[in-house]
C-alpha cells in the first residue's frame, strides 16, 4: 500500500466530513434524517457552475480570468462560490418553508419528515439531471500536476488548497458553535427543543441558521467535489451513505465527530480502493455503518441514540 | 387484441408491484419501520429464485433448474433473512437508524448484484429464467392472460392472508406498538421482538413478489433494482394509502398505470436523443406528488380503516357507535 493512499483518503475525507457537519446539525437540530442533504451538494455545485459561466465571461472581458498561481481556476470560482453558497441557503430555507417547516408545524412525526425528504431528493436530483443532463461537468479544463509533498505522497495545489480551507472552516464554525451565543442557543434547541423555547429562545432563528450553517457547506463540499473530480447530478446521492456513516460514527450533533467521521471513511475507502478494488469503494460506508451500530451506537463523541 | 395482451402484461406488472406494496404496508402500514431498501429485498428475492431456477451455465454459480414454485420459497426465506438481519441491528434504536441502515444495505446489494459476477452475473444479469406458463409463450394473449391471473391471484393469497393477520390479537398488539408503545410495553407486550416479526414479514413478502417479477419477465439485471424502484413502491403506497391493503393495491396499480403512461408520452413527443432526459422529469412529477400527499392527504386515497376485531365491526374515528 502506497503512502499516496493518506492523501488520497483525506482528500476525499474532507467532502465527506464538510457534508456531514451540515447533515449532523439537521439531524440534532430538526430531529431528522435528512436524505435530501446530498443533493444539496450536487445543488450546490450546479449553482456555482451556473454562476461561474456568466462570471467567467465577464472577468474574462475585464483581463483578470487567467487561473490564479498555483491553481486551475480564477478569481470566478471563489467569487461564484460564494453566490452559490447563498443559492444553496435559499433552497434549503424554502425546501424547509414549503415542506419540512409546513410538516413540523402540523406535529408530523419525524419518520414522516425523513420521507417527505426521501420524495423531495428523487425531485432534486431528477431535476438537475433534466436541467444539466447526466453528462458530467467540469469548472476548469486546466490540468494541474500533481507536487511531491513528501514521504512520497504527490498533491495538486487545489487539492491541499481546499484540504486547508476546510480546515480553517471546521474550526472556525467548532468555535462558533461553542463560544457564541448563537450556538449556545443551537445546542441548547437540540437538548430540548420546547424547554429552549420556553426559556425565551428564538427557535425559529436557530433553525434558520442551522440551514444556512449546513447548506453553505454542503456547498462548499460540492464545489470541492466537483473542483478535484467532476459534476453530476448523482454526487450528491452516492455521497450520502458516507455522509451519514460519518455522521453516526461521530456522533450525531458533534462536528468535530462528523469531520472525523468523513476522514476515517475517506480513509477505509482509499485503502478499500488499493486493497480491495475500486468496484466495492461505495461498499465500504455500510461496512462501517454497520460496525457502529453494532459496537458503538452513540459514535465516537455522541451522547445517546 | 394487441391491447388486451399488452393490458394483461400492464396489469401483470402492475400486481407484482402490489404485492411488494403489500409487504411494505406490513412494514410501514402496520408497524409505522420506514424501509428505503425496498429495492434490495426485491432484488435479492429475484436473486435467488434465479440461481436455483435456471439451467446450468458456465459462467456463474448454477443454475440448478428447479422448478419455479422453490424458486417462490427459496426467495421469500432470503428476503426474511435478509430482513432479520437488518432489523435485528437497528430495530432498538431511533426509526431514521432503520431508514439508514436499508438505505445501505439497497446500495451495497445493488453493488453485490453489478461485482460478484460468479453468483450474479454482474451487470448483464441473469438471462433464461423459467417464465411461469412458458409453454404458451408463441401466444401472447394467452401467456399473458395466464401470468396475469396467476399474479392476481397470489395478491389475493397475499392479501387474504395479512387481513386475517392485521385482524388476529398478533395485528392488534402490532398496531397498539405503532400507536403507543409505552402503553403496550406496560401490557407486557415486547415492542421490539413485534416490529422485528413484522419486519421480516414484509421482507419475505418482497423477496417473493421479486421471484414473481423476475419469472414473469424472464430476465433480470442490477439495473432493475435502483433506489428508483424503492421511490416508486413508496409513492404506490402512499398515494394507495397506507395501513390499507386495499389502498397498497390500488396505489400500485394507479401509480404504474401513471408511470407506463408519462413513459409513452415521453416516447412519443420528445426526439430520442432527448429521452433519457425527459425520463428524468417522470421521476420529479412522482418526487412532487409524494410529498404533495405527505402534506395534504397524508392518509392517501384509501385511508386505514380503524377496526379492532371483525366481531367488532368498523370503527369511526368519533368514538364507538352507539
Amino acid at each position: 500500500m502506497s503512502p499516496q493512499v493518506l492523501i488520497d483518503g483525506i482528500i476525499a475525507g474532507s467532502t465527506i466530513g464538510l457534508g456531514a457537519i451540515g447533515l449532523t446539525l439537521t439531524y440534532a437540530i430538526l430531529r431528522f434524517a435528512n436524505f435530501t442533504h446530498g443533493d444539496f451538494l450536487a445543488w450546490g455545485a450546479y449553482m456555482t457552475l451556473t454562476v461561474s459561466g456568466f462570471l467567467g465571461g465577464l472577468l474574462a472581458g475585464l483581463g483578470i480570468g487567467d487561473p490564479l498561481g498555483p491553481f486551475s481556476f480564477g478569481w470566478g470560482l471563489p467569487l461564484s462560490l460564494l453566490a452559490g453558497m447563498a443559492l444553496t441557503v435559499l433552497l434549503t430555507l424554502g425546501l424547509d418553508k414549503v415542506l419540512f417547516g409546513r410538516l413540523r408545524r402540523r406535529g408530523a412525526d419525524a419518520i414522516i419528515i425523513v420521507m417527505a425528504s426521501f420524495g423531495a431528493s428523487m425531485a432534486l436530483r431528477s431535476l438537475l439531471e433534466f436541467i444539466f443532463t447526466a453528462n458530467p461537468a467540469y469548472f476548469t479544463r486546466e490540468l494541474q500536476i500533481a507536487q511531491k509533498i513528501g514521504m512520497g505522497m504527490r498533491a495538486t495545489p487545489d487539492q491541499m488548497l481546499t484540504v486547508g480551507l476546510t480546515a480553517v472552516l471546521v474550526i472556525v464554525l467548532h468555535v462558533f458553535v461553542t463560544r457564541s451565543s448563537t450556538g449556545r442557543a443551537m445546542r441548547a434547541v437540540s437538548e430540548n427543543p420546547g424547554l429552549a423555547g420556553v426559556y425565551g429562545l428564538d427557535v425559529q432563528k436557530v433553525i434558520r441558521v442551522t440551514w444556512i450553517i449546513g447548506a453553505g457547506l454542503a456547498c462548499f463540499a460540492g464545489v470541492m467535489s466537483g473542483l478535484l473530480v467532476q459534476i453530476r447530478p448523482y454526487m450528491g446521492f452516492d455521497l450520502l451513505l458516507p455522509l451519514f456513516a460519518a455522521a453516526i460514527l461521530g456522533g450525531i450533533g458533534s462536528i468535530p465527530g462528523a469531520m472525523l467521521g468523513g476522514l476515517i471513511i475517506g480513509l477505509a475507502e482509499a485503502v478499500t480502493v488499493q486493497v480491495v478494488g475500486a468496484e466495492w469503494r461505495a461498499g465500504v460506508a455500510f461496512v462501517v455503518l454497520v460496525l457502529v451500530l453494532i459496537l458503538r451506537p452513540s459514535g465516537l463523541f455522541g451522547r445517546r441514540v | 387484441m394487441e391491447y388486451l395482451a399488452y393490458g394483461a402484461f400492464f396489469l401483470t406488472i402492475a400486481m407484482t408491484y402490489a404485492l411488494i406494496c403489500l409487504g411494505l404496508n406490513v412494514q410501514w402500514g402496520q408497524t409505522g419501520l420506514f424501509n428505503v431498501g425496498v429495492a434490495a429485498f426485491v432484488g435479492a428475492g429475484a436473486y435467488t429464485s434465479g440461481l436455483f431456477t435456471t439451467p446450468a451455465v458456465v459462467d456463474r454459480l448454477g443454475g440448478f433448474d428447479l422448478p419455479i414454485w422453490i424458486g417462490w420459497i427459496a426467495a421469500a426465506l432470503v428476503g426474511g433473512v435478509l430482513s432479520f438481519l437488518v432489523g435485528a441491528l437497528t430495530i432498538r434504536m431511533r426509526t431514521d437508524y432503520l431508514a439508514i441502515t436499508t438505505f445501505g444495505i439497497a446500495i451495497t446489494l445493488q453493488l453485490a448484484f453489478q461485482n460478484l459476477e460468479w453468483l450474479t452475473g454482474g451487470v448483464f444479469g441473469m438471462s433464461f429464467i423459467p417464465r411461469a406458463f412458458g409453454e404458451l409463450q408463441g401466444r401472447a394473449i394467452a401467456f399473458n392472460m395466464s401470468n396475469l391471473a396467476l399474479s392476481a391471484a397470489m395478491v389475493f393469497a397475499v392479501y387474504l392472508l395479512l387481513q386475517h393477520l392485521m385482524r388476529s390479537p398478533w395485528g392488534r398488539v402490532l398496531r397498539a406498538v405503532r400507536e403507543d408503545e409505552t402503553a403496550a410495553q406496560s401490557m407486557g407486550k415486547n415492542p421490539v421482538s413485534l416490529r422485528l416479526q413484522a419486519f421480516v414479514l414484509g421482507g419475505a413478502i418482497m423477496g417473493l413478489a421479486g421471484a414473481v417479477q423476475a419469472h414473469f419477465i424472464g430476465f433480470i439485471a442490477p439495473a432493475n433494482y435502483l433506489p428508483m424502484m424503492t421511490f416508486q413502491v413508496w409513492a404506490m403506497l402512499i398515494v394507495g394509502g397506507s395501513g390499507n391493503n386495499w389502498g397498497a393495491i390500488l396505489g400500485a396499480v394507479l401509480v404504474w398505470a401513471i408511470w407506463a403512461l408519462s413513459g409513452s408520452i415521453i416516447s412519443e413527443v420528445f426526439p430520442a436523443d432527448q429521452q433519457a432526459r425527459a425520463a428524468s422529469l417522470q421521476i420529479v412529477v412522482i418526487g412532487v406528488m409524494l410529498c404533495l400527499i405527505l402534506l395534504w392527504r397524508p392518509q392517501g386515497i384509501l385511508p386505514e380503516a380503524r377496526t379492532s376485531s371483525r366481531h367488532l365491526g368498523k370503527r369511526s374515528d368519533k368514538g364507538p357507535k352507539p
